[in-house]
């Protein structure tokens, strides 16, 4: 298919940059992937970005457009090719926007806090938080599924997104600091969902392989101590 | 006198600048709904039932299901009633829109917010990101009578506190961060959003009761302001 003029500047290790890939792929838009150098930006990303100069960004013709979930909000709404990301009822839709927030604002926060914490006891404590906050984001999937496969039902979703573009890193997290954090007895469809959201064709070439990426974190903690 | 459509509830607490925003929205769009003051500092089992992840204000109820954050409800009270659009319909214009809303939350309302509620460094600090945050709310509303253009919008309820509340934290901080003379646009913003004839008629708390209850709070969190606010700004706000 041809080109249809769309760039998305960011890294392959970065979450946040999932997020608009998966949509484009549900959509089946082709797009120019230009990668950010670490630990540099480029004259096109302060060009694009200069309020938070973060990536991703997305650049259609010549707009850019920033923020991970409004770019998702956006290729949802250019393009209706693929299927819907957002759900078409509104109450649906704020459910899903709400949960999304959510997991920006407190989750995905409480999920980095675990590799800051420091001794065993505030790990642990950070750790449960993580844990307590999937167990809402079940409650949250039993509601948003409706028995399907995905928080958007039978195919991917905004929320599914949202969270989804997480679990590398939560997988990492686990990893790392060798805690359970996904827990097939505590949250059942979630640990479902994360085997099928990965392996769904949309998500599984823009998700970082787990090696690859606790190397990164490695190198990025490293650099941090060194600093 | 029954309101005409109960099927829409609004759960707010009296000064809340995030239940406002829904309150004028509501009103554009002349929807009648049920308003139910909730004391946020005595909370009632309603706010655990409607809003169980957050316990916070505001809460629309719309036949009888709940919805919390004000920035979901804005954009949920626009797809519901589709007249007198807040947000634009062109996508990017709305993701343009949506951008600087979340760029006005996270780096004016919640700074000014710190700056409110510290002193010292930590005040001087959150003042000085506040006012880099106006500069940018001011070149965008450069040549604009609304932050849209000639029509209130989505953006401009976003921001409608700093018509009437950030000259109160101002004061009750003593601190400056909007000076009319260095932000002509704004000032200009201000003084049509102020007079919009829905926006004038809409309840706003009063400057005096603004005043105590703000004192009141600086009084409270200034002590344990910077822990919390060190660890994640999203825990420590408004409504703590």
């Amino acid at each position: 298919m041809a080109s249809e003029d769309v760039k998305i500047l960011g890294g392959w290790p970065s979450p946040y940059v999932m997020r608009p890939r998966i949509a484009l792929n549900i959509k089946s838009v082709n797009y120019e992937f230009l990668q950010e150098q670490f630990g540099s930006k480029s004259d096109l990303l302060l060009k694009s970005n200069p309020v938070y100069k973060k990536i991703p960004v997305m650049i259609h013709g010549e707009k850019p457009i920033c923020e991970s979930l409004i770019i998702v909000q956006y290729i949802d709404e250019v393009w209706d090719s693929g299927h819907s990301i957002l759900p078409s009822d509104p109450y649906d839709r704020a459910v899903a926007k709400f949960w999304a927030t959510y997991i920006d604002d407190k989750w995905f926060p409480g999920l980095r806090a675990i590799s800051r914490a420091e001794g065993e006891d505030a790990k642990k404590e950070a750790a449960e938080e993580v844990i307590a906050g999937l167990v809402l984001l079940e409650d949250a999937f039993i509601k948003c599924s409706k028995g399907k496969s995905f928080f958007g039902g039978e195919k991917i979703g905004y929320l599914d997104i949202a969270l989804g573009c997480f679990l590398a890193s939560l997988t990492v997290t686990e990893k790392m600091g060798n805690i359970k954090l996904l827990d097939e007895n505590k949250t059942p469809n979630l640990f479902k969902w994360a085997e099928k959201f990965s392996s769904d064709a949309a998500v599984k070439d823009v998700m970082p392989e787990t090696g690859k990426l606790m190397d990164f974190a490695k190198v990025l903690i490293a650099k941090s101590k060194a600093s | 006198m029954e309101n005409k459509d109960s099927t829409v509830k609004l759960v707010g607490f009296w000064v809340s600048p995030f239940v406002q925003r829904v309150r004028w929205a509501l009103k554009l769009k002349g929807i009648e709904y049920e308003y139910i003051e909730e004391d946020i500092f005595n909370r009632s089992h309603l706010l655990s039932e409607l809003n169980p992840v957050y316990e916070k204000v505001p809460v629309l109820v719309h036949n009888g299901k709940p919805l919390p954050e004000s920035f979901i409800i804005l954009e949920y009270i626009d797809e519901t009633w589709k007249h007198d659009p807040l947000l634009p319909q062109d996508p990017h214009e709305r993701a343009t829109d949506r951008f600087w809303a979340k760029f006005a939350e996270e780096k004016l309302l919640d700074a000014a917010w710190i700056g409110l509620c510290s002193e010292d460094d930590e005040q001087e600090g959150a003042v000085k990101s506040s006012i880099e945050a106006l500069e940018k709310i001011e070149e965008k509303l450069k040549g604009k009578n609304f932050f849209g253009g000639d029509r209130i919008g989505y953006v401009d309820i976003i921001i409608g506190w700093i018509s009437y509340m950030l000259p109160v934290w101002e004061e009750v901080a003593s601190m400056k961060i909007y000076d009319p003379m260095k932000f002509p646009a704004i000032t200009s913003w201000i003084s049509n959003f102020r007079e919009h004839p829905v926006i004038k008629e809409e309840y706003l708390p009063s400057k005096d009761e603004m005043i105590v209850y703000f004192q009141w709070r600086r009084k409270v969190l200034k002590g344990t302001f910077p822990p919390m606010w060190k660890t994640k700004g999203k825990t420590a706000t408004f409504q703590d």
